[in-house]
Parts: structure tokens; C-alpha cells; sequence
């Protein structure tokens, strides 16, 4: 799957100018509020028309300016899920399930309906009105509404923002067996760093109508030069992990990654789940000298590429550690005081890691 | 009870006035749709002439309709070399007058009840595979039906009780095209029709408010079934 995005939009003052291209898995569309990120979603769905621009999807002109193609929303076979789950008043659960087959008969003869309905558990609901169901329910059919149109490719905007912290915990849990299981491709428009880091696979990171940095999720969320755009978290590094081992007398998890070991508390974990953990900068002191007689179970050794432009009283310290970057948040006197430069090796002591389950047992 | 003039009074009211909601239905949906949901050039003007009918004097609108489609009018005699139609002083002249005076009224409520549509709803199911027509027929038509009910059956109301601009086009011909009104009017200039013309009234009366009742029935539950408040236990 390859979607080629690149217009230009203006609307009331505000301009879109954006050029990225995605592949398979899901890409997140992420960014401050007004950035742009559902101006951009409608473009590709065919609900907004870009001044100018191309859109490419498969090798299948969507939209040309230039060339005067704009197909319409209806053919392009994009799926979408909006924030508020805009179901129909008037028909019934089953009837907004299958309302892309009163458009397109070939769908009637999938026997996917069954399967989509237990999957997102809404299998009791198919004779209720929209009316009777609850935030949770009412996105769940959504997205199962738009599933059953076969989509070549799941758009989602903000589809957690309307719902309360269990419910979005509800949908993240559909939305991600959806990825593993379906495999369709899906863009995810959010400003909420937690969605980004548990669902996607890349990320495209819009700041006030342009695309400021696109790739892989892990890359994009841990450069500290991007924090300002996302407001993502205060810098820090995204570190693809998976579990390697689990002590329940302690409760700890032991997470393998390309580097090291990281331990963490215990969160119902299965043995090979992939998981991933950010560590923030602030969270992280270096030594010179592996530390003796100390409470911090997280120490890693590595060497240091980089140090960033001193902020204020602090600088920050990229460390490699395997193939992780780790950034640690120090006081320019420290750094000083430790004489540290490109090239030592060093170990960090790493305070926290929050962790985004990414996926199922691999 | 009744007598069989009056009976054939008020078949021939009925006729008319349901012919006239057929006729302007579909006009007055489609100039609805494109007032509620589209921008175009000339829009304040069109809604102008739209709303014409319900300012003017009736008696204006019959003579327009008189000179436009009488038999030497410009569309009249059209009609009638194409397809062999007279409206000049038929009861589908009637017709005509009153579905010209209750477009207004139609046009208003159907207009007021597509507006009140959130157009995400309609976007929404173009995503899902529907085009224009497949949109207005799926989701505008059914969620604007109570604004839909509303405008026909006051637009019939209305051709009930029509007067000025029928008897302007088509005259107070008995059978033809007297309408109720059109023979109440008529009694009263009769001597000793006053007995008989208070008879039609209240017939009159009745008509109109059961017209307003259904009315009411029919939008509330119709507004219900769209709501979906049909299963909380009222039913």
C-alpha cells in the first residue's frame, strides 16, 4: 500500500501545505490542534478539495488539480471514522452496519458481517437505535460501519477524543486487535502522544499546515528538535522493546531490546509481547563509573554521540545504547564537572519508563 | 346527512387539493435541498420569488396564473399544442392556483427541517459509497420527513381553503372547479343560501383542523421514530 499525498489548501486564513508519502500499517497524522490534521484527512477522503495538489493511492489518481481528477468520495474506498461516530438516527445498529451495501451489492455476499460483529462485541446491540447506545458502543459500530464497506484504507479521526478515559482504553483495545487482525492500512489523527505511541507504526508530524517530520514512530516521537511542534512529551527516547521475562514474585517485567534489558513493573505481560517504552530525559543521570549500592534497577552502558545546545541551566546527552538513542537531561555544570564529550563511554540510570503496549504476542 | 352537492363539493376540494400537493412536492424538495444546502448566484432572488405568493394579494397570483396559462397565454397555449392540457378554468387550473399559493408554505418547513440535518451525517455517508441522490434519499429525505409532513399538509390545508387567486383563474364554475370556499362564497350571495353556507362552513371547520391533527400525529411520530425514542417503552 502506498498513498502519495501532496497539496495545497487554504481555508479561511489558515494554509495546508502538505507532501508525504505512507505505506502500510498505521501511519499516525500527528499534531497540535489546528495543524491541519483533519483538513489533511478530508483531502484524502474526498470531503475537503485542496486548491491544488495531487493524491495517489496505489498508483490511482484520486486527485489532480492539474489535471482536473477529483473522484469522488464514494469511489475511493477509503473507510472513516470520526470523531463523534456520526451514526445514522434514523436506521438501527445493523442497518447503519450495512449501509454501504445499499450502495454496493458486491459487499452482500461477504460473510465478514458475522465475524466484524464479534470482534468489536456489538453482536446485542444490531436492534437498537444510535440513540440507546453508549459513547463506547456508538464508535465501536462506527468503526464497524465502516469495515463492513471493505475499505482499501481506514481513515480515523480523533476517533478516542469524544470518549471518556475507560472507553478510550475500550476502543484502543479494538482498534488494535483491528490492526493485527484485519491488516487494512490505517491513517490516525491525533494530538494525544499515548494513541500515537501504542497504535502507529509511522507518523507524519504536521505543525501549522506543513509536515514537519515523517517516519518511523519510534525515530519521529524520541527528537528532541520535534518537541516543540508536538508538544509530544518533554524529549526523550521511544525504544522498541519486547518482554522477555516475567518475575511474579516481585512483580517486575524484564523488556529485551536491541541494547540491553529494561525492568518494569508488572502489567499483565505475556512472554514475547512487543511493547513500547519511552524514557524521558529528565528521568535519566549519567555516571561515569557503574554505580554500587544504589536503588535504580535501570542501568545502562553506552557512549555518548552528542551534546545537544545547552537549554538554560541543562543540556541534554544523546547516548547510544545498542541501537537505542537515550537522552539524558543533565545541569551544564554536570556535564562539565564529568568533562563529557563525544565518544566516552558512560552509564545511564535510567529513574522511569512508561510503557505503550505497541502489540500482541509476536 | 350531507347532500349530494355537498358532497361533490368536497370531492372535488380534496381532488384539488391533493393534486396540488402532488404537484408541487417535488418542486418544492428540490428548491428546499438547493436553498438549504448549496450556494449559488441568484439564491436571495430565487427564495424571493418562492415567498412571492404568500405576500401578494391573491387575486394578483389568478391573474398571472390567468394570463401565463390561459389559452392565449404564452404557457397555456404551449401546454395545450404539446400535450392537449387546458388548465383555464378546469379543476386542474385549481389545482395549479393552489399548489402556486401553498409552495411557499412547503418550501418554508421542508427548508427549516433540512437545515436543522447535520451535514456530517451526509458526509458521512458518502464516505460509506453514497452519491448525491443516494445521500438525499437515505439520509436527507428520511431525517427531514416531520418538515416534509409539515409542509404538505399545510400546503393542503392551504389549498382547502384557497379562494382569491382560484376563482382569478379559473372562476366559481359548480362541479367544475367551485371549491368550498368558492360555494360558501357563492351561497352567501344567494338569497336564502345563508342556511346552506353555514352548513359548508363548519364542513370547512372540520376539514381543516382534522388536516392539522394528522398533521400533528404524523410529525410526532415520525420525529420519534427518527429519534429513536420509539423503544424506551412509549410504544
Amino acid at each position: 500500500m502506498t498513498l502519495s499525498v501532496a497539496i495545497s489548501h487554504a481555508q479561511g486564513g489558515f494554509n495546508l501545505d502538505a507532501t508525504f508519502e505512507c505505506g502500510g500499517g498505521v501511519t499516525a497524522l500527528f499534531g497540535r490542534s489546528g495543524a491541519g490534521k483533519t483538513t489533511l484527512i478530508n483531502a484524502i477522503a474526498g470531503l475537503t478539495r485542496p486548491r491544488t495538489g495531487r493524491i495517489i493511492f496505489e498508483g490511482e489518481t484520486l486527485f489532480d488539480s492539474a489535471r482536473g481528477i477529483d473522484v469522488r468520495t464514494g469511489r475511493r474506498g477509503f473507510g472513516y471514522v470520526f470523531q463523534e461516530g456520526r451514526l445514522f438516527p434514523h436506521l438501527s445498529v445493523r442497518q447503519n452496519l450495512l449501509y454501504s451495501h445499499w450502495f454496493n451489492p458486491a459487499l452482500r455476499a461477504g460473510a465478514e458481517f458475522t465475524h466484524i460483529v464479534d470482534l468489536l462485541g456489538i453482536g446485542g446491540l444490531l436492534q437498537r437505535r444510535p440513540a440507546q447506545l453508549s459513547g463506547g458502543e456508538k464508535q465501536r459500530v462506527a468503526i464497524g460501519r465502516a469495515l463492513l464497506a471493505r475499505p482499501r484504507l481506514l481513515l480515523l479521526d480523533e476517533p478516542l477524543a469524544a470518549l471518556d478515559t475507560p472507553r478510550k482504553t475500550e476502543i484502543l483495545r479494538y482498534l488494535r486487535t483491528l490492526r493485527d487482525e484485519t491488516r487494512i492500512p490505517m491513517i490516525y489523527v491525533s494530538h494525544v502522544v499515548e494513541e500515537v505511541l501504542e497504535l502507529a507504526d509511522h507518523v507524519v508530524l504536521l505543525s501549522a499546515g506543513h509536515v514537519v517530520a515523517s517516519g518511523d514512530v519510534a525515530a519521529v516521537m524520541g527528537r528532541p528538535d520535534l518537541q516543540p511542534y508536538g508538544g509530544f512529551f518533554e524529549g526523550g527516547a521511544v525504544i522498541e522493546a519486547h518482554v522477555e521475562a516475567i518475575d511474579p514474585d516481585d512483580a517486575l517485567v524484564t523488556l529485551g531490546f536491541d541494547g540491553g534489558t529494561l525492568t518494569v513493573g508488572n502489567f499483565d505481560a505475556q512472554i514475547g509481547e512487543r511493547v513500547r517504552v519511552r524514557i524521558r530525559a529528565r528521568e535519566v543521570s549519567v555516571s561515569l563509573a557503574a554505580p554500587e549500592h544504589i536503588s535504580i534497577q535501570n542501568i545502562l552502558r553506552g557512549e555518548i554521540m552528542a551534546l545537544d545546545k545547552p537549554h538554560g541551566s541543562s543540556v541534554t546527552v544523546v547516548i547510544s545504547v545498542g541501537a537505542a538513542r537515550l537522552r539524558a537531561r543533565i545541569t551544564r555544570r554536570a556535564a562539565r564537572q564529568l568533562a563529557l564529550e563525544p565518544g566516552m563511554q558512560v552509564y545511564a540510570l535510567v529513574k522511569a519508563v512508561s510503557l505503550d503496549r505497541h502489540g500482541t504476542a509476536a | 346527512m350531507l347532500s349530494r352537492e355537498e358532497i361533490d363539493i368536497i370531492l372535488l376540494s380534496l381532488k384539488v387539493a391533493l393534486w396540488s400537493v402532488a404537484i408541487s412536492l417535488p418542486l418544492a424538495l428540490l428548491l428546499a435541498h438547493g436553498l438549504a444546502r448549496y450556494a449559488f448566484p441568484g439564491k436571495s432572488l430565487l427564495d424571493a420569488i418562492v415567498h412571492l405568493p404568500l405576500v401578494l394579494p391573491p387575486v394578483v397570483v389568478g391573474y398571472a396564473l390567468l394570463l401565463l396559462l390561459g389559452r392565449r397565454g404564452p404557457l397555456g397555449g404551449l401546454l395545450e399544442d404539446w400535450f392537449g392540457i387546458v388548465v383555464a378554468f378546469r379543476w386542474t387550473g385549481a389545482a395549479v392556483a393552489c399548489a402556486v399559493m401553498g409552495l411557499p408554505l412547503m418550501v418554508r418547513a421542508m427548508r427549516l427541517s433540512i437545515e436543522a440535518i447535520d451535514p456530517k451525517l451526509e458526509a458521512a455517508a458518502q464516505t460509506l459509497g453514497a452519491g448525491r441522490l443516494g445521500v438525499f434519499f437515505t439520509v436527507t429525505l428520511p431525517l427531514a420527513l416531520p418538515g416534509i409532513i409539515t409542509g404538505v399538509l399545510l400546503s393542503f390545508a392551504r389549498g382547502l381553503g384557497e379562494f382569491g387567486a382560484t376563482i382569478t383563474f379559473v372562476s366559481s364554475i359548480p362541479g367544475e372547479t367551485q371549491t368550498l370556499p368558492l360555494a360558501i362564497y357563492a351561497l352567501t350571495q344567494t338569497p336564502g343560501g345563508d342556511a346552506a353556507a353555514l352548513r359548508l362552513c363548519v364542513l370547512s371547520v372540520v376539514l381543516s383542523l382534522a388536516a392539522l391533527l394528522l398533521s400533528e400525529v404524523l410529525v410526532r411520530r415520525a420525529s420519534r421514530r427518527m429519534l429513536g425514542y420509539d423503544a424506551v417503552g412509549r410504544d
